[in-house]
């Protein structure tokens, strides 16, 4: 019998399904063999995930702790453990450890609040996990905005289940957006930052953002000009991981190791921080 | 010294370097800094002693991306390196101003301290002999155990390519020592070993290796933008060695991919941090291609067709690695 | 104070190998390294530096962590085995010792790391005091003993004996078990005391022995950071790993597989070094595409980032080793006295 029991040591998950949201990012449903759960969560943990021998890398858990059935994870083709990933098969297996890292506030500093979600891209991963376990508990939060953009139509991940439980759920209202003009879009054309001021936002809001660096750049000068507080404002940070508990120095910056004191970080926090994110 | 520092504000000052690279002065005496000098002032720092081993032409590389023309002291050796690099379109001669300085052999802390002297806070080459001042009372130590390997087979102190000479003589002969007259002696002491025992040497030698990487990023024949052994893609590890295969892979490798370009420089012997002799690998390619295509010196000149780059009907015939005993 | 007679130290070693797995530095090629001593071997108590440090009998180079298989689409996971045989390794200078600390705190911190606790839990060290500190030391800035290196059992050599003093349970213990060979001395105090004052003598005359580090804090991240001077600085730079691989307190690892065949697959941590390009490279992009930021990383995490996360500690300990390894001179002491300014 062997001694060893260590963070660093997987859990073994089954694909259960997977959806293909666009033409590069595929949401994967995993469940341990037990057919069950593999941990419990917070919104904005994240997992390692990995295919052994040919990597392992860490990836947000976009379902919502509220799921009581599995954890879900939407993977954009970068890579070559993405790409094995992408060419797997439901019943396939794969291993996976956490969660790692920090979590939005949900339970205090967000509770009570009026929310605003702004994503981009694949950047809605880690904000869905929120915004579900939000709509979840309605009654602990107040208004809830959400914006999302993406560079066109194909492109918007989670499009069904935004169209079709977002929507439609009360005192949620949904912004979408594509950069360019698209046949068949009647929605917002333009960038998610050009869109956010013209949808002029009144700042009683606590904003949570994620997307590629340049649109978070882009936004938080928005949101700075409209009268928002950095301290109004949490992001997440992605950066390369090995171990996912603060020790192995790859996502160090500053006196903060990502995959533990973050990913989330308060927009005045990362002010503190030396630019290298 | 005072001459070089002197010549080189002169460059600085009438505008025909942008900058300098040479050696900074160290906090022990023996442990002078590959520098790039700007301004005149900063030449104050400047030192050129027996302990400037690095051979500067491989910065010359980065420095060829920066405006205007380099300033660079070489010693006689380093110039084979720079020839070579300017062959392989590494670097620009029109972008170098090349001072050639005399050498008189370099030294090797790392041989000083192997003779028992501890806390060296300065040394002095005076004839064959180093004077040592230590934390411990004055030392003496020959200069030919504390030279670095390199200078036991110094090439000559001629400089195959300079724009002027500070320090030294055109011509001036090497001194003869034992390896001088014939390099590859080590070598062909190595190869006469029986098969076993020539493994179990470098078993012995290269599985001290830490993986540091320190002879590939020193290596003037080592300047591919992305080695292999960094690739993600290929299943092996830059960092460790996932097993004992992968120690002798990795310097045999670089061996095969510098052969025939590697001009016995023996930087990858001296910054070892555990004092692989790995010069010995590259030197039986240069003795080996030296028997098969004829002598050759890399970094020579810079217009000849390397030996393994060129084909002529003298080439030696694949059949040679039966006769030699390595066929099945 | 026990002492043993410097010619029956083989005969001390040899029986501590028998029971367990004796780490000494030992001489090969002109080198010393720590190795598992056997008697076929020749250790080496004079040289005061070994080239890598004593880091990798915790915290080893390259160690497997389990071992995969995918049979008919099923993975199964084969966790290494923790160590569990009980350990010395002996000799280890005070610099070296104090190491052990700074490593402590990373990887017997929240989540523990239970391949290195194991280590920790198994391994006895033996001190050695250092007899001729060498102008490459600078240890003294950190609040550094050499004089009086602690761990389990602390010790001292001089030119016929060594001095033997326990200094925790683990080190009554190896005394026990080696107290055939270890004579209780009355005036090993005054001869160790004398020793103590010969080297703390020379400590304060090391030519690095006094560095100013004050400006070395938490506040001042943002000023050191954006400071002109790295990239003066970096500029030498090879961007190998020596100087993390001969370090005792760099920490950095990764993680990879190995395709051991039929064997499966096997995942294993290695040092790595912030030094090297890939350090920071994701499939999309690197947040240190320079080597002045990734020299710079190096030196901010030793002297500002890590003292914030441990209450002040440096993670550096004046060994010196990066200072007679570096290829290009480059080394700790030059940052310090350029950034910091010097006492």
């Amino acid at each position: 019998m062997c001694n060893c029991t260590d963070t660093l040591i997987p859990q073994i998950g089954v694909i259960t399904d997977i959806r293909t949201e666009t033409p590069d990012v595929k949401t994967f449903r995993v469940v341990g063999r037990d057919g069950k759960k593999l941990f419990e969560h917070m919104p904005g943990q994240c997992a390692m995930v990995s295919v052994p021998g040919v990597g392992e890398a860490m990836f947000s858990i976009t379902s919502s702790p509220t799921n009581t059935e599995f954890q879900e994870f939407s993977i954009k083709r970068c890579g070559s453990l993405t790409d094995y990933l992408h060419d797997m098969t439901v019943g396939e297996e794969i291993t996976v450890r956490g969660p790692y890292g920090n979590a939005f506030p949900v339970e205090t500093a967000l509770k009570g609040q009026n929310l605003l979600f702004i994503a981009g891209g694949i950047g809605l991963a880690p904000l869905r996990s929120v915004i579900n376990y939000v709509r979840d508990k309605r009654e602990n939060y107040g208004t809830v905005d959400i914006l999302y953009g993406s560079r066109s139509m194909d492109d918007l991940v989670q499009l069904k289940e935004i169209q079709e439980e977002w929507m439609n759920t009360p005192g949620v209202n949904v912004h979408l957006t594509i950069d360019r003009e698209q046949e068949g879009w009647e929605g917002h054309v333009g960038f998610v930052p050009a869109y956010l001021k013209e949808l002029e936002f009144s700042t009683d809001k606590t904003v949570l953002v994620c997307g590629p660096p340049i649109m978070i750049k882009f936004t938080l000068a928005g949101l700075i000009e409209m009268g928002f507080d950095k301290t109004q404002v949490y992001t997440t940070l992605e950066l390369r991981m090995k171990c996912g508990v603060g020790k192995c120095g790859r996502c160090n910056i500053g006196s903060k190791y990502v995959c533990k004191d973050g990913p989330v970080f308060r927009c005045d926090e990362i002010d503190e921080l030396p630019p290298e994110y | 010294m005072q001459e070089l520092i002197t010549r080189a504000k002169e460059l600085l000052a009438d505008g025909t370097v942008s900058r300098v690279l040479g050696w900074k002065k160290g906090d022990l005496g023996w442990d002078p800094e590959p520098a790039y000098f700007d301004k005149a002032e900063e030449l104050e720092n400047f030192i050129y002693n027996p302990f400037c081993g690095a051979n500067l032409s491989k910065y010359l590389i980065a420095a060829g991306k920066l405006e205007g023309t380099t300033l660079v002291f070489l010693k006689p050796c380093d110039t084979y390196s720079f020839n070579q690099l300017v062959k392989e379109h590494r670097v620009k001669k029109d972008k170098t101003y090349i001072i050639g300085v005399g050498c008189h052999g370099t030294l090797d802390p790392e041989k000083i301290r192997n003779t028992g002297v501890k806390g060296i806070a300065d040394a002095v080459l005076e004839g064959d002999r180093v004077r040592l001042n230590t934390l411990y009372g004055d030392k003496e130590a020959a200069a030919a155990e504390v030279l670095l390997d390199r200078c036991l087979v110094c090439k000559g102190k001629t400089h195959v390519v300079c724009d002027e000479l500070i320090g030294a003589e055109p011509g001036e002969e090497a001194g003869p020592g034992e390896l001088a007259v014939n390099r590859f002696a080590q070598v062909e002491e190595l190869e006469n070993l029986p098969p076993e025992e020539r493994f179990a040497f470098w078993q012995e030698q290269l599985s001290r290796c830490i993986r540091c990487n320190a002879c590939r990023n020193v290596c003037p024949a080592c300047s591919c933008l992305k080695c292999v052994f960094d690739s993600s893609q290929f299943d092996s590890n830059q960092k460790a060695n996932a097993d004992t295969f992968e120690e002798q892979m990795f310097h045999i490798i670089r061996a095969f991919h510098v052969a025939g370009r590697c001009t016995d420089c023996g930087e990858c012997s001296r910054v070892c941090p555990e004092s692989i002799p790995l010069h010995l690998l590259n030197r039986k390619f240069i003795k080996d291609i030296d028997t098969f295509y004829g002598e050759y010196q890399a970094g020579a000149d810079t217009e000849s067709k390397g030996p393994l780059t060129d084909f002529t009907f003298e080439d030696v015939e694949p059949g040679i690695i039966a006769e030699r005993g390595g066929g099945r | 104070m026990y002492r043993v007679k410097k010619d029956r130290l083989t005969e001390l070693f040899t029986s501590v190998s028998k029971v367990q797995d004796l780490f000494l530095p030992l001489r090969k090629c002109d080198q010393t390294n720590y190795g598992l001593w056997t008697p076929e071997e020749t250790f080496d108590l004079d040289t005061l530096k070994t080239v890598k440090s004593a880091k990798d009998c915790f915290f080893p180079q390259s160690e497997v962590l389990y071992r995969c298989r995918k049979e008919d689409g099923k993975i199964s996971i084969d966790p290494q085995q923790l160590c569990d045989r009980p350990f010395v390794v002996f000799g280890m200078r005070a610099c070296d010792v104090k190491a052990v600390e700074v490593l402590d705190r990373v990887f017997l911190s929240d989540p523990v790391d239970s391949f290195y606790k194991a280590r920790r839990e198994h391994g006895t060290i033996v001190s050695m005091a250092c007899h001729e500190p060498e102008e490459t030391c600078f240890c003294r800035n950190f609040e550094i003993d050499p004089a009086a290196p602690g761990a389990d059992v602390e010790t001292w050599l001089t030119e016929d004996s060594l001095y033997w003093k326990p200094l925790t349970e683990k080190g009554e213990a190896l005394t026990a078990a080696a107290e055939e060979f270890l004579e209780k001395t009355e005036d090993g105090d005054k001869t160790v005391e004398e020793e103590q004052t010969a080297i703390r003598g020379i400590v304060e005359k090391l030519p690095l022995s006094h560095l100013d580090l004050s400006r070395f804090k938490q506040e001042n991240t943002m000023e050191l950071f954006d400071s002109p001077l790295w990239e003066e600085m970096y500029k030498p730079c090879l961007a190998c790993g020596t100087c993390t691989f001969v370090c005792p307190t760099c920490q950095c690892y990764d993680i990879r597989d190995f395709d051991a065949g039929k064997n499966g697959v096997q995942r294993y941590r290695c040092w790595d070094s912030c030094m090297y390009s890939d350090f920071t490279m994701m499939a999309h992009g690197n947040m240190r595409t320079s080597q002045m930021q990734r020299f710079r990383q190096r030196f901010m995490h030793k002297l500002v980032y890590y003292p914030a996360n441990n209450d002040g500690l440096y993670s550096c300990v004046g060994c010196g080793r990066c200072v007679s390894k570096c290829p290009a001179s480059l080394n700790i002491v030059k940052v310090i006295k350029k950034l910091g300014g010097e006492a």
